[in-house]
């Protein structure tokens, strides 16, 4: 057991050091000590602060994609221009995380190991495809996150792993992505159910490449199968009718507090219905400013 | 209840560990265990009771501080992470006996009720000011958007934000 029961790590090798001999990690805490507030889960025994690892903050473009560190905040995912030019989708869902002051804090990192299926970086991520890098003192691995989220709140990461980083692979020119969920208020809300669409379009407009995935309608977030049939088409009315069809026949969703399962499915379909069009004109070209939830009124009332 | 000392077991019932916290520019030594919010060390060790604990479920926001000028959710920030750093309150906003034009307008505009989300209230609209001196009304709701009021209805309260940023924003001269 580690001799201290609170580290602050300055390096990654402090902080696998600290998790090798039992202590976990806690960047901005908004979901580990809000879990142990609401009695979830108590606080780990031993703790090691990783939010002032400078190598964990950084985003880094190089000649695979952009390198995002596992500590870099909702704030800065929702600002930086390598995130907001290149993979929308991601600024989209930062942009909608709690309150400033949850997005001050909370990290991508954070997110991807918390593994809820309601997170709303999640369903970007895999739309874009994201690697998940993990270092424990024992090396390093490469996981996607369809392999990491094994179901509510777990994951394939053994206690030791930290995650490190989120690769995001380069993007082409005519490409766009969005994130859209439906919400009863517009900040400290969980989805209710959400969607996140990458298209990728010719120089005829006609859609090469569209993957889409879905927030809190199964036990983790899912990619959507089944959608090679959009390819070669045009994103119009018919092509958008498919996609709310796909994904409300693909959710799983449970009925809670937020929604009951029926409700989950119809709406799931209708936030990938609007995220599919956000990314195909982003795609095209048109500026839709972050997030597309407020540039575009979802979940307004007064929307036409 | 809900409390902010509310004692949970792991880093919560762990042995206690010593170190100093920054608080409107003094450092107050302190001994907490190692899972204390922050918002129950300022309350409950330093003795600043102006920030308030509301739902202690990070969503009020009447918890509101700033850490390095940034608004933070005291109850669910751990006490120990501050270290360090600056935390600033709401009884580092008022010049001595002059209040801050931030609390003289919300006072003036009727943005003042019952008073218990004020103390946030104003620690969001002062992080909101320092990063953005003239935000547009929309700009200060998504400021103010993590905290919560059950009185005033919130125009008053934005109202108050904008006259201040107009205040300010001229005394400084800029």
């Amino acid at each position: 057991m580690p001799t201290e029961p609170f580290q602050i790590a300055g390096s990654i090798e402090d902080a696998l050091s600290a998790m090798a001999t039992g202590a976990r990690p806690v960047a901005g805490g908004t979901d580990l000590v809000v879990g142990a507030r609401q009695g979830k889960s108590p606080l780990p025994s031993n703790l090691v602060a990783v939010d002032r690892i400078v190598e964990l903050s950084t985003i880094e473009q190089n000649a695979e994609g952009v390198i995002v560190g596992a500590g870099v905040t909702h704030a800065t995912l929702m600002t930086d221009p390598l995130i907001t030019s290149g993979y929308t989708a991601l600024a989209d869902a930062a942009a909608l995380v709690g309150s400033p002051a949850t997005r001050n804090v909370g990290t991508l990192g954070g997110n991807v190991m918390n593994g809820s299926p309601a997170m709303d970086t999640g369903a970007p991520l895999i739309v874009l495809g994201a690697m998940i890098d993990l270092r424990s003192q024992g090396g390093s691995r490469r996981v996607a996150p369809s392999k990491l989220w094994t179901g509510p709140g777990s994951t394939s990461a053994s206690d030791d792993e930290l995650c490190v980083a989120v690769a995001l692979p380069k993007r082409s020119e005519r490409s766009g992505s969005a994130y859209v969920r439906l919400e009863y208020r517009r900040a400290m809300e969980i989805a209710v159910v959400g969607a996140a669409a990458s298209v990728e379009l010719n120089d005829e407009g006609v859609i090469e490449q569209v993957a889409i995935a879905l927030t809190a309608v199964a036990p983790t977030i899912v990619a959507l199968e089944g959608l090679t049939d959009l390819v070669g088409r045009r994103v119009d009315e018919d092509v958008l009718a498919a996609v709310a069809a796909i994904a409300s026949s693909q959710a799983q969703p449970i009925s809670d507090l937020r929604a009951g399962a029926d409700y989950r499915a119809h709406t799931v379909g209708v936030m990938a219905r609007r995220a599919v069009d956000a990314a195909a004109r982003r795609a095209a070209g048109e500026t839709i400013e972050v997030p597309v939830n407020r540039a575009e009124g979802v979940g307004r009332t007064d929307r036409p | 209840m809900s409390d902010a000392t509310h004692q949970e077991g792991g880093a919560d019932a762990a042995r206690p560990i010593s170190y100093t916290l920054s608080v409107n520019e003094i450092n107050y030594p302190v001994t907490t265990s190692p899972g204390s919010a922050l918002l129950a060390v300022l309350r409950n060790d330093i003795g600043l009771t102006g920030t308030k604990e509301g739902c202690d479920d990070c969503e009020c926001g009447a918890c509101m501080v700033l850490v390095d000028g940034q608004p933070v959710n005291s109850c669910s920030y751990l006490a120990a992470q501050a270290q360090g750093r600056a935390v600033s309150t709401v009884e580092g906003l008022a010049d001595s006996s002059d209040l801050h034009p931030l609390q003289q307008l919300l006072l003036d505009a009727g943005g003042v009720q019952c008073g218990f989300c004020t103390p946030g209230m104003l620690m969001s609209a002062r992080a909101l000011l320092d990063r953005n001196p003239n935000p547009s009304d929309d700009e200060i709701r998504i400021g103010l958007s993590g905290n919560l009021c059950r009185c005033t209805g919130y125009d008053s309260i934005v109202a108050a934000v904008r006259q201040a940023a107009d205040q300010l924003d001229s005394s400084t001269g800029s």
